[in-house]
Formats: C-alpha cells, structure tokens, sequence
C-alpha cells in the first residue's frame, strides 16, 4: 500500500486555500490562496514549511490552482517569482485568462493606493503566467503514474456551469467545506428577490446602486439584470462602472463552452456576455435625473467609485443599495447593513441614509447538500475537508462518515494526513493469452476472480504479462523441464508385467476422465504423466513403480502418488 | 328485388377493379423475375476479390426487390454466404437477409431454416450478430408462428455465451421480442432450454459490459410491453442496477423499476438495515426519487418525468418530495417560502426588506439532519433546481400530473410552481403556467403568490403573457386585495402591451364571474364614484375603463345589489358594451330596466334552454315543408334560415349548430329554387336564363356541402351522410344542366358514367346508413339503378330530373355538439396607413397572428393566402410549429409570411386570410368518429372520382398596405 500525504497549509477560515500532497513520491500543491484580510506577513500562506529553505522548484512537482479567486490564486507571484518555483502551475483556461487581471488588480489597490512595498509587480504576475499550463475542462493530465486533474470548481454560478464529476471513484477527495452547516434556499426565491426589489425601485423612479467586486459575481448579477431587462422589455439603463470588467467580459465571451446552458442556448443568437442593455459607466451619468442601475466597484463601499455614488445618492429615500455580499467590519458597507442611518465620513461630514438599504446574499461556496451530493457522485474512498471553521466540519465530519462510510479527515494547518491507497496497477496482457486464457473454463463473471497462468515481465517501468513461451523467447532463455519423480514401493509378488497390469487396470477404473494408456514397453501414461515398474533389487516381492511427472501437472501427479500408495486393491481378479 | 340489384350491381364493379389489377402486376412481374436473381449470381461470380463483391451488394441493395423474387435472390446470397471468406461482405449479406424478409407480401418461413444454420459455422462476431439481427427481422415477420419463435429463441439462448457483447446484446433483443408471453405456450415449451426468458434476461443483469446489461434490460421491457407479466422477483435486481456506472443501464433500470411499481404497487417489501416494511410503489417511488439527483441529466429527465406516472403512491412519500430543510451553522431555518406563509397568515404583507429577515431561529439536534435523503425527500426540490432545463421541465410535467390526481398536494407544490414562473428558459416558464392552469381547479393562490405570478404579465413574451392570462381565467383568488392586485397588474399589461386587449378583457370576464363578492366591495373605488360627488364620466373608447366595466358586469350577473352601487353613466355604458362587446358582457338583470335580451332566467336548466328549443322547433316546421305549395316552401326555408342565422349571432354556443342548419337549409333552398317546375318548362330560348341559375345554384350547394363537411367539428356520420346527399343531388342537377347545354353526345356519356359510379360509391360508403333514406333521392335512384346502367344518357337524365324532382327533403338529424371552425386574424390589424416598403424583387416578412377555433389538425389543414391586387394568389403553408395549443378546440397561429412583387408605383393593398384546406379522400376518415365501415370502405373506392381537394375561407381578410419600390441600381 502507498500513502498519501495531505498537508493544509492555510485553510482554516475563509482566506487562503493552500494544499500540499505528496503522493507516491510526488509532490502537489493545490491552490496558492491569499487571505484578504491581513496586510502582513499572515496574507501568504507559510511556503518555508514545504521545504525548510530548500528550493521549492526541487520539492514540488506541481501547483495545480482551481479557481481564479483571489484566495485561491493570490500568492500564485509571490510564490513563483518571489520564493521561487519554475516547476508547471495548471490552470483552466478561463482561470489563466482572468486571474491575471485579477492579479493585477490586486496589485495596483495593495501598491498604488496603499503604497505597500515589498510586493511582488507586474512583470512579475507576467512572468508568473508563463509557467502556466492550460488544461480543459475534464482534460486529464498525468503528473505522475495515478494522478489526474480535473477541474474541481463547485460552483453553480449563473454564468459558469454547475460542477458534475464523474464517478472516478478517487483515493481522495478534497473539498472546501465553508458553508459545512448551512443549507441553503432555492437560488431561484434570492434571485425574485432582488429583481422584484430592483424592478419596483426603478418603476418609482429611484436609482439602484450595487457595489460589487470586479469579478465572478458581478458577471452574474449582470446577467440576471440583462435577462430580466430583456424579458420585462425594460428601458431603465444599466451602467457598469469599471473597465476592468469589461476586459474581464471580453475573456468570458470567448469561454463559451464553460458556461451555464441558458447561455449556452442563447450563444445561437448572441453573446450573453456582450450586454444589450448594460453599458459602461461614467462618473457624470450619477447626476443625471430619472432611474438607472449602477453596478460599482468595491464591493463593500469602503472606498472609491462606489462610495462616491453612495454618498450622492444616500440622501434620497427613492434610492435603493443593495449589497449582494458579505461586509467586512468597519466599512461602510457593514455599517449600514446593521442598519446605521447616520455616517461620519471624512472631514466630520455627517451622511445621513435615506435610501433604502437591502441585503442580498448570492455566495458561490457550495452548502452541505452540495458536497454531499459531490461526494456521492465521486464516491470516494477517503474525503479531506479544507477551507472551513472547525467546529462546521466537525457536523460535516461525521455526516459524511455516517451516511457514506467513507474515512474523512480534517487536518489542521501545518497538520499531516496520511492515507493509505490501494493504487490500482495496470499490466498489459498479450490478446493471444487473454484468448487463449478465456477460452478455458466458463465466462468471465465480474464478481468472480479469474485464475490465470502467464508470467509477468517488468521492463522499463510497465507490466506486461505474456505467455511463457513468449517470455522465454523475449528473454532469450532456453526451456527448461522440471520433473518430479517419485518411487512407490508396492508388495506385489507377481511378474513385472502383471503389476504394471494390475496398477493399469487399477487406474483406469479410477481415473476414468483421463486417458490412461499401457504403452507397448511396458510403461503407463496416464496424461503426461509416466509410470513404470520395476522389481526391487532386494526383495522380488515388492515392486518399485516409478512416477514421473511435470512440474505443470503437480496437481495430479501428487495425486497419482498419493493413490497409489495407498495400494493396489485386494481383489486380484 | 331492389336489394338483390343493388348488390348485383356492387359486385359487378369491384371485378372489374380487381382483374385489372391482377393484370397488371402479373405482367410486370415477368418481366423482372428471371433477369433479378440471375444477374446477381452472375455479378457475384464474376467478382474476384471482396472488395468486388462488396460493391455489387451493395448496388444491388440500392434497388427494391419484387416480393415474388426474393426467394430466389435468398437462396443465391445464402450460397455465396457459404463460399465467402471475408467476414465483411458475409456481414452484407446476412444484412441483405435482413433487409430482403422485410420485403412486404414476403412470407419468410421457407427461409428460416437456412438463416438458422448460418449461424453455425460463423466465427466472426459482427457477422453473428448481423445474423442474430436478421432472424429477428424474421421472427418480428412471423409472430404468428410460435413453433418458429421458439426456435428462434432457443438459437438466441444458445448464443448468449458468446464472449462479444454484440451478440449477447442482439440475443437479448430476439429473446426480448419474441420470448413466449402467453401462459400456454410457455407450458408446452417446458421441455426445452427456453422455457424462462425472464429468468435467462434476469441472468444478464450482472454481465460484465454495460451495454448487454442495457440490452437485458430492455429486453425485459419489451416483454412487459409485449403483455408478459414480469416477476416481482426482478425488483431487487433492478434496485441494484441503479446504483450502475453507466448511465444508459440506470436510466434503463429506473423504467424498470417504474414498471414493477405500476405491477405490483400494493405488495409489501422489507427496507433493508431496519425491520420495516413498506409498500413496492412507495419504495419505488423513493428510489425513482433519488434518482432525480443522478449525475447525468439524461437519468434525471427519465426520473422526473416517470414521476408523475405514480399516482398510487402514499400521499404521505408525496409531501416528502418538496421538503427541503434549511439550516445556516446548524441552526434551523425557515424557506423564503415559509416566510411568505407566516407574514401571510400574521396579517401583515411581506415587507421582504430586512437583514436578517431570514435569520435562523432554533438550533437543531445534529443527528437528526439527514443530509442526504434516500428516499423521496426534496426530489422535486432538487428536480426544479436542475441545472439542466430538460430536467426542470419534466420535473413541472410530473408535478402537474401528480397534482392533478391529488388536491393537496397540488396545494402544497404551489409555491414550487410560481417560483418556476421565474425560470429564465421561457419554455420552462411557459410549461409551468401551463401547469398551474391544468391544476387550478384544486388550488387558491395566497397574495404573496398572486404576487409573484402577476409579476410574470410584464413578459416581452406573448405566448407567456398569453398563457398567463389563460391561468388567470380559471384561477381563484382568496381576497379582494388579490382581485385588486390582479386588476391593477392587468392593467399595467394593457398600457404596456396594447395589443393584448383581448385576451386581458376576457380573462377579466371570467375573474369578474368567479368572484362576485370580492369585487363586490371593489365597485366605489373601481367606478371611482362617490357618495355626495358626481364624478367625471370615463372615456367609453378607453380599453383600460373597459377592461374595468366587463369585471364589474360579470360580477354583476351573479351578485344582484352591485347594480345599486352603478352610476347613471355606467348603466349606459352597459348597454353599448352588451351590444358592442356581447361575447364579453352577460345579460343583466337591472333595476327599472327591461332585460335587454330574451327573459334568461337563471333557474333553467340548459336542457330546456329556450333557444334550444327554438332551434329544434323551427327545423321540425322545415321538416313539414312537403305539405306546403312551392311558394310557401321558399317562404318557411328563408324565414327559418334567416332566424337561424340570428341565432347564431344571439347565442355563442348554439351558432356552430344554428350556422350548420341554415346552411343545410340554403342548400334545400337553393336546390328547390333551381327545380322550379315553371321554369324547366319554359320554351327553349329561355333556356339560357335557367341554365345560368341552376348551374350557380349546383355549384353553390357543392361548396356549401364542402364547408359544411369540413369546417365544423363534432360532424358525426349521421350528417356526413346527409351532406354527401346534398352533394350528389348538386352533382344530379349539374348533369341535367349540362345536359340540356351541351351539344353532342359525348361528353354527356362521361359524365353519367361518373355520375354513376359515385352514386354507387355513394352506396357502399353508406350502406348503413340507407334504410333511414326512405324516399330520398338516392333511395329512388338506387331502385332505378338497373335501369339507369343500361339506358342512354338522355334518359338518365330524363329520370334523375324526375328523381330530383319527387324526393323528399332529408331529415337532419343534430348531433350533440357542433362547432363551426373559425379564425380570426389579429395581426395584421389592417389599420395601419403606412405601407410596408420593401424593395421590389426581395421578400418582407409579415407576421401573422390568428387564433383558430375548432379546427382539427390545424397544423394540416390550415394555409395562408396572400392575394396581390394584380389577381395573384400566393398560398403559404405554415410550419407546424407555428402552432400552439393555448387550451382544448384553440389553437393560434403564430407565423411569418414572405411577402415579394415587382416594384409598383404606388402602395397598395394585398389581402391576407386563412384558408382551411380539404380534401375529400381524407374527410372525415382521418377525423373524429367516422365509422369504421365507412371507414374501411373510404380507401377502396375508385381513384378518379375521389381526391377532390379545394379550400374555404374561413377568416375575414385582412387588408396590408405594401409598397414594392424598385431596386436602386
């Protein structure tokens, strides 16, 4: 048995996802995640734990990243260009056309607005991207002998298809494991929801302000919206205040073939992705009277365009903010979900919300049923739980046991599991010995094992199994014989050839499927198997019979000689 | 006497039909018979490799073969068989074998020896599994023949060894399709190997490919389907199928298992790890359940749709089905749905604005969470929220289904079925207002659900708009804030979609009627009057007041104080609208007012609905008619037609059969106008004057008969009879026009043999019919027929003028329910006074919108015409999909028209309308409730006489301003 071996770099809450394995020998990282809420240190994932100051290039054979989040790519330059690693990163092909975008983004807020150093640059997020390998989806990829990658998002989005795997029956499966408690609401009810709050604003005349991050669920809700706009025939604009994401949509056109089947259905007519009634935004368009919509970034108000747009707006009770995420503590965004009208901002300003403040939650992470439903479909030997609360995969932990009977793990980070496999290993057979081997005896039936006879040749790394008489000749070896031969002494006083006679007419009656033959010089054969009598040199009464068999026909030449020691019967007519 | 001629006369004509068939074939056939087989053979020796031989095979399998040919082709292939080498082209021939037993007329018993012993000698998998194919073929042509089935079978079980799983699999399918199914049959097998198929097919369940686990499977279905029925046994077999890594096995094992649940719902299986038991529909509907979440979406569509077949199931795993538990860190949770329920029934109107509004209350005990159910729970939660559109529809179908057979759990998938309103694939949405329709019988929508569906009016789609409106009709609603609500949102659809008047007026009629007592409280505020004010009086053209008066007035008919509530304006406006807009305003009962209409009270029962018997009394006068001098015969005929046609107009229902009568009567009047003795009478220069109206009058009546035949459903043979008699009389009085009008002979002698033979059509299609005929033209003619076969045409004529003359008028007897096939066209509207331009040369497309009523098989019979003003007529048959069924005897055409011309100078008008198209050898056979005599008689009348096709308007035309302008160069 091997082992696997799964160490959780950074997983514990919500941030950065960070996974090694190694796995007969070969090294794996999964995911190079950041965690958004430190600016330290504690924002990367703890890389000197891989080697102990060793070269990472050395140690890993490859980084396999999911997703283009940032807590599942984030580190990807610092760990490559920074500490150092040359070895292939895997990434889908969408993931390796976004993530440098989200890359850079992340940059230019970390460097040119907070004016951190010591972080890594464009060049080399540039730099970093050259190393990737693009694969596709279901695409598999041979690390090493028993490894494959396939893309293992779970995320039903609007815009990105639901995750469906195969039943691959893995040694492993690894999943998050963030909303390990939680079951959530038909998507459908969230999603009324919001539209029935943006439609009923818009028809009052109200503006709807929506702050979003620059990607994934942004290009969601922006698909609901155009939908929805398409459908109820509105007239309403929408703008979108960011280029990036307009750079973002111009690589979700090209992905198609990734996406969700209603986009899919409706790339015969158009392009979802090249919005009919959505249009980009700038900064004058906020003044202007009547309804609109406005997506803007950041997400949780905290700063830049869509603070702006807040603060114009605030002040009309018409207006509607919807804030489709989760809120850090002490932005803005927070504040006014825990329902505070009144706000200081800079300069002493006191803002007061007359707008209406709603709440919409449309979190990507997948519930408890989702992970369930993924292990039953992969049906999994093992399950390691990571990118959760404890105390969650704890409830999680034991459902899983307890309705799947498979092992789960939840190693803490810098923790090891060690797993052992029962790795599958392949051997090739030649067609003839297969035939010939199949030929005898009944049908192959699956739940019965099948004896075999062939002999195994490992050569240069792979199994082959052939017959022997090939293996001998491959091999260069002449045949050898190797013959058993067994004396029996029986009492008999008679002549020579009446015992050999008598043992004749003996085995003939016994054996009676096999053909027992009396040759002309006075030997028998029964099958190959050859017998012959002599008189004792010593004592003429007793006579010595000689068996001599194949090392192929053990079987029955042991049997043979356990007969016939037994004797010859009594009866002499 | 007369009955012996008749029959004389019909045998006589079918001889002559069938020897000159048999002629025929006769000759053709040897002509081709030698030169078929023997260039084959020839072919086939000359060939030298198989590539060779494969080639003329190959051609040869381009033409067909006669039937008296193929044994001989057989036996030549079957010797070639033997003597090939090469495994390919023994493969086409053993698919030839295949090909030529299907031959029809072939009977293939004389070659199902040799095909058998092909088989023995072959080695080459594909080849035996080509063979295999072809003894179904045989067997498939020979079912008649058990002892060669068995044969078949047995040769298949012998085969099932076989280590390709091509073979096994076309074993599986042979056993499948011709396994014994009776019960004595298997008896007197018992002997022999194949006395259990469903043992042998069962045995293959575990084989080790995928695909022959599929093909046993299906072998097993093909058994139940062929009338076996299938061992309980299997069910725990199939169960384990389900759980295969092939997909095609698990949806295969899922029909399966259904079919056992459907054989034995009420026997009892043990659950396995626990000492209960429970019923096999309920155990099989938590299993199908589970299989709504499958990985691969073509189980899921299979799952979801089998579903809604199982409708014994206990209604207690029914409700499981939508139950879905929410929890958030392990607290439990209440659905968006629950919400609505609770803020519902606590009086207050969902407010949906909070954070934290769906905070989690009360923890919950870990254990007891099952997050994965094995059995029935949430499937059809699950099934709605598949990612896959093809999954969710089914999943609404089996939920309409399973709705429909029990009211509450159509109760309870209520809030499913809005929330599906918000689909984003519109067939999904369409599919499940669809469905909502269906069960809206066994359902009240809460507000917050009214809410959710009115929504839904503001679609850029019209069929869902459309459907929605249909929902609406027959929806009921549980508060006056509802019907409020639902005014107010079909209101805002009517600013927003002027063009769906129509449809929003009566869906507004049929809420008004449901609900008088809810609206009730609503007159003040909808009529905006006021106790002390007088208000101003609404614009009569507004479609929007309209929309508000036909609710109030349908209201009003079952709810007699809410006229006290009308303003003196809106008693006026009643009486414009109940005579403008009469199919959407119900007669009133006012106070101080006569009723506007004849005195309906509500007491009467229908049966004695005093129309009704109006229409009943006015036929019986028609039918006394005989008695009366000619004079007075026209007289009645135009009064009795006349009333009739206003009481069509009078009242909807009756007007299909008030329409159908009068036109019968039109035919009579016309028919008699047109035999006026004076006039036949006349001298010879006069001719001219009669001739013209007696050939009009002919011709008239036929187009009537044809209209009569084909434009209205619930036609029963009763009629079609009558109708052909009409139709043969105008064919008589056509004759004797012609007659009299043509010189020479000749022609005249074609047309009475025509004549001739459909009178003896005539008789064979309606031989039953006859004894009610009494006194008729046919009945008298059928007597004269002897005389009229051997006498010349001026004499036939001479007797049927006479014939025509003295029968009497044919009784019509009504059927029960008779709707006359109408289309009304609502785009183009005509009104619009700006031409289409086009450039000349190009096609414009119009759309065309038009909803049918009671037409049969639209997708068939209903054309477009577009006539040019130059005379040109272009027909345009729309494709079947253009048609939708929006509810039972509707249909709407929804299509686009390509319009062109070369350029014109000045715009002008085309004309559009439908035409419904006929064809009188399909008549009524491929419709409703013809009789299976008539029926079968139909397709062995004569070729020449029959095939007559034609078309009726049957829609207004709608003018189109269009302007072709030349090209630019």
């Amino acid at each position: 048995a091997e082992n696997e071996q799964v160490s959780p770099l950074q997983n514990l809450d919500v941030g950065r996802s960070c996974i090694l394995v190694s796995i007969a020998g070969k090294n794996v990282m999964l995911d190079c995640g950041m965690h958004m809420g430190y600016n330290d240190d504690r924002r990367f994932p703890d890389f000197s734990y891989i080697t102990q100051n060793g070269r990472l290039t050395d140690f890993l054979d490859c980084v396999i990243i999911s997703h283009f989040h940032l807590d599942h790519c984030g580190a990807l330059p610092y760990f490559s260009e920074m500490v150092g690693y040359d070895g292939p990163i895997y990434m889908t092909h969408p993931t390796k056309a976004i993530c440098p975008i989200l890359l850079e983004d992340y940059r230019k807020i970390t460097v040119d607005k907070k004016g951190e150093t010591n972080f890594f640059t464009s060049q080399m997020i540039k730099d970093c991207m050259k190393k990737v390998v693009a694969v596709h989806l279901h695409q598999t990829v041979q690390v090493s002998d028993h490894f494959c990658i396939g893309d293992y998002n779970m995320t039903p989005d609007r815009h990105l298809g639901a995750a469906w795997i195969d039943k691959c029956r893995p040694d492993l499966l690894i999943t998050e494991s963030t909303y390990a408690t939680t079951i959530r609401d038909s998507k459908r009810c969230r999603e009324r929801d919001f539209l029935k709050k943006v439609h009923e604003t818009v028809e009052r005349g109200g503006k709807v302000l929506i702050p979003v991050f620059a990607l994934g669920r942004a290009q969601e809700l922006c698909i609901l919206l155009e939908t929805f706009w398409e459908r109820m025939n509105l007239k309403a604009p929408i703008y979108f205040s960011t280029g990036l994401t307009e750079k973002a949509n111009h690589y979700y056109k090209l992905f198609i073939t990734w996406t969700n089947q209603k986009i899919r259905k409706t790339f015969v007519q158009r392009n979802m992705f090249e919005f009919k009634h959505i249009k980009a935004f700038d900064r004058a368009f906020a003044d202007n009277p009547g309804p609109m919509v406005v997506f803007a970034t950041p997400g949780m108000l905290h700063a830049g365009q869509s603070l702006q747009i807040f603060r114009k707006w605030a002040g009309n009770e018409k207006n509607m903010v919807i804030m489709p995420g989760y809120c850090v503590q002490g932005t803005v965004g927070h504040k006014i979900l825990s329902g505070q009208r009144k706000l200081e901002m800079e300069g002493r300003q006191i803002l007061e919300v007359k707008m209406q403040v709603e709440y919409m939650s449309f979190s990507a992470h997948a519930d408890a049923k989702g992970i369930m439903q993924l292990i039953r479909q992969a049906e999994p030997r093992n399950v390691l739980l990571v990118h959760g609360e404890a105390k969650k995969m704890e409830f999680l932990k034991q459902k899983i046991e307890q309705e799947f009977h498979v092992s789960c793990y939840m190693p803490a980070n810098g923790e090891t599991t060690t797993i052992f496999t029962n790795p599958s290993i392949p051997v090739d057979i030649s067609l003839g010995l297969l035939k010939r081997e199949t030929a005898i005896g009944l049908l192959p039936d699956v739940k019965k094992p099948k004896l075999m006879h062939g002999t195994l040749i490992m050569k240069d790394n792979s199994f082959r199994l052939v017959s022997p008489e090939q293996a001998l000749k491959e091999l260069g070896l002449a045949e050898h014989q190797l013959r058993f031969t067994c004396r029996v002494h029986i009492q008999d006083p008679r002549k020579e050839h009446e015992t050999v006679l008598r043992v004749y007419n003996h085995l003939k009656g016994v054996l009676k499927d096999y053909s027992v033959q009396h040759l002309p010089d006075g030997s028998i054969t029964v099958e190959s198997i050859l017998i012959q009598a002599t008189a004792h040199s010593e004592d003429q009464g007793t006579k010595v019979l000689l068996v001599s068999w194949t090392y192929q026909d053990e079987e029955l030449g042991s049997y043979l000689t356990s007969l016939l020691k037994k004797g010859l019967p009594q009866s002499t007519s | 006497m007369a009955a012996h001629l008749k029959k004389r006369v019909y045998e006589e004509f079918t001889k002559v039909v069938q020897q000159q068939h048999e002629d025929l074939s006769a000759k053709k056939l040897r002509l081709t018979k030698p030169s078929k087989s023997a260039a084959l053979h020839v072919d086939l020796c000359k060939a030298t490799s198989p590539a060779d031989a494969l080639q003329y095979l190959l051609q040869f399998a381009r033409k067909p073969v006669e039937v008296e040919s193929v044994e001989g082709v057989v036996r030549i292939l079957l010797e070639h068989y033997y003597k090939e080498n090469d495994a390919s082209v023994r493969l086409k021939i053993a698919s030839l074998l295949g090909l030529l037993s299907k031959t029809a007329g072939f009977s293939p018993d004389c070659i199902v020896d040799d095909a058998i012993n092909t088989l023995q000698n072959e080695k080459s998998h594909q080849v035996l599994a080509q063979l295999l194919d072809t003894l179904l073929v045989i067997g498939t042509k020979l079912t008649e023949n058990p002892s060669v089935r068995m044969r078949l079978v047995e040769v298949a079980c012998k085969h099932l060894t076989d280590s390709s799983h091509g073979v096994r699999n076309k074993c599986l399918q042979l056993i499948g399709c011709l396994g014994p199914v009776e019960k004595g049959v298997a008896k007197e097998a018992e002997s022999q190997a194949a006395k259990d198929v469903q043992k042998i097919i069962g045995d293959h369940f575990n084989d080790q490919d995928p695909r022959v686990r599929t093909a046993a499977i299906k072998a097993m279905l093909q058994l139940h389907e062929r009338g076996l029925k299938l061992q309980q046994a299997i069910y725990g077999q199939a169960c384990k199928l389900l759980a295969d890594d092939y997909e095609q096995v698990r949806s295969a094992a899922v029909q399966l298992i259904w079919v056992l649940s459907q054989l034995y719902p009420e026997s009892i299986v043990p659950i396995p790890s626990s000492n209960e038991e429970i019923r096999l529909v309920d155990d099989a509907f938590g299993k199908i359940c589970h299989m709504v979440s499958d990985g691969s979406w073509v189980v899921r569509v299979q799952a979801a749709k089998l579903l809604g077949s199982m409708q014994q199931v206990s209604s207690h795993f029914l409700e499981q089905t939508l139950d879905k538990k929410l929890m958030s860190d392990l607290r439990r949770k209440r659905t968006a749905h629950e919400r609505a329920k609770e803020l519902y029934s606590s009086g207050e109107f969902s407010s949906g604005r909070k954070w934290g509004d769906d905070a989690p209350k009360e923890e919950i005990d870990t254990g007891a969470v099952n997050l994965i159910e094995s059995g029935a729970c949430g499937a059809f939660v699950h099934g709605l929220e598949d990612e896959m559109y093809e999954v969710r529809i089914a999943a609404v179908e089996a939920l309409c289904m399973l709705a429909q057979s029990s009211p509450s759990f159509a109760e309870k998938c209520l809030d499913f079925l809005v929330d599906m309103f918000n689909d984003e694939i519109e067939e999904v949405r369409l599919q499940s207002i669809h469905t909502m329709r269906k069960i809206s019988n066994n359902i009240t929508l809460r507000e917050d659900q009214l809410d959710t569906v009115l929504a839904v009016l503001e679609d850029s789609s019209r069929d869902i708009r459309e459907a929605l409106h249909e929902l609406l009709c027959c929806t009921n609603v549980s508060t006056k804030e509802g019907i409020h609500l639902a005014l107010v949102e079909l209101l805002k659809n009517l600013t927003k979609y002027p063009t769906d008047r129509e449809s929003i007026w009566k869906c507004l009629k049929f809420l008004g009627s449901r609900h008088p007592t809810l609206v009730l409280p609503l007159v003040p505020e909808l009529l905006s009057t006021h106790p002390f004010f007088d208000t101003p009086e609404p614009d009569m053209d507004d479609p929007a007041y309209i929309a508000v008066l036909v609710l109030i007035f349908n209201a009003a008919k079952s709810c007699p104080t809410m006229p006290a509530l009308f303003s003196d304006h809106t008693f006026r406006h009643y009486a414009y609208l109940r005579d403008s807009l009469s199919h959407l305003v119900p007669p009133l009962r006012l106070p101080g007012r006569k009723l506007v209409s004849s005195p309906v009270s509500p007491s009467i029962t229908p049966h004695e609905d005093p129309s009704q018997q109006f229409l009943h009394q006015s036929l019986e006068r028609v039918y006394n008619l005989q008695h009366l001098d000619p004079q007075g015969i026209q007289e009645l005929l135009e009064f009795t037609i006349r009333d009739l046609q206003r009481l069509g107009e009078l009242q909807s229902e009756l007007a299909g059969m008030a329409d159908f009568t009068a036109t019968y009567l039109q035919c009579q009047l016309l028919l008699i106008k047109a035999l006026q003795e004076k006039l036949w009478n006349m001298a010879a220069p006069l001719y001219l004057k009669q001739n013209a109206l007696a050939s009009a009058a002919a011709k008239q009546i036929l187009e009537e008969t044809y209209k009569m035949e084909f434009m209205y459903s619930g036609v029963e043979s009763k009629q079609v009879v009558i109708i052909h008699h009409m139709r043969l009389q105008a064919k008589a009085l056509q004759l004797i026009v012609t007659a009299r009008t043509a010189r020479g002979v000749e022609p005249l002698f074609g047309m009475c043999e025509k004549f001739l033979q459909e009178v003896d059509s005539f008789q064979r299609c309606f031989i039953s019919e006859l004894p009610r005929m009494q006194g008729s033209f046919v009945d008298k003619l059928l007597d004269l027929m002897p005389r009229l076969v051997t006498s010349k045409p001026s004499e036939v004529v001479k007797i049927l003028q006479t014939t025509l003359r003295q029968s009497t008028f044919l009784h019509l007897p009504l059927p029960e329910r008779l709707y006359r096939a109408s289309a009304n066209i609502i785009e183009p509207t005509g009104e619009s006074d700006n031409p289409l331009r086009f450039t000349s040369g190009l096609v414009v497309a119009l759309d065309v919108d038009a909803t049918l009523e009671h037409v049969q098989d639209p997708q068939g019979t209903v054309k477009v015409q577009v006539l040019y003003p130059d005379g040109q007529a272009q027909l345009i048959h729309p494709k079947p999909a253009d048609f939708r069924n929006p509810g039972p005897g509707r249909h709407r055409l929804i299509t686009q028209v390509y319009l062109s011309h070369t350029a014109w100078t000045e715009p002008c008008q085309i004309e559009v309308r439908l035409l419904l198209a006929y064809n009188s050898n399909r008549s009524k056979a491929t419709a409703k409730v013809p009789k299976s005599t008539w029926n079968e008689s139909v397709e062995a009348l004569p070729q020449p006489e029959n095939g007559i096709e034609g078309t009726i308007p049957f829609s207004k035309p709608v003018k189109v301003y269009i302007m072709p302008k030349p090209a630019r160069r």
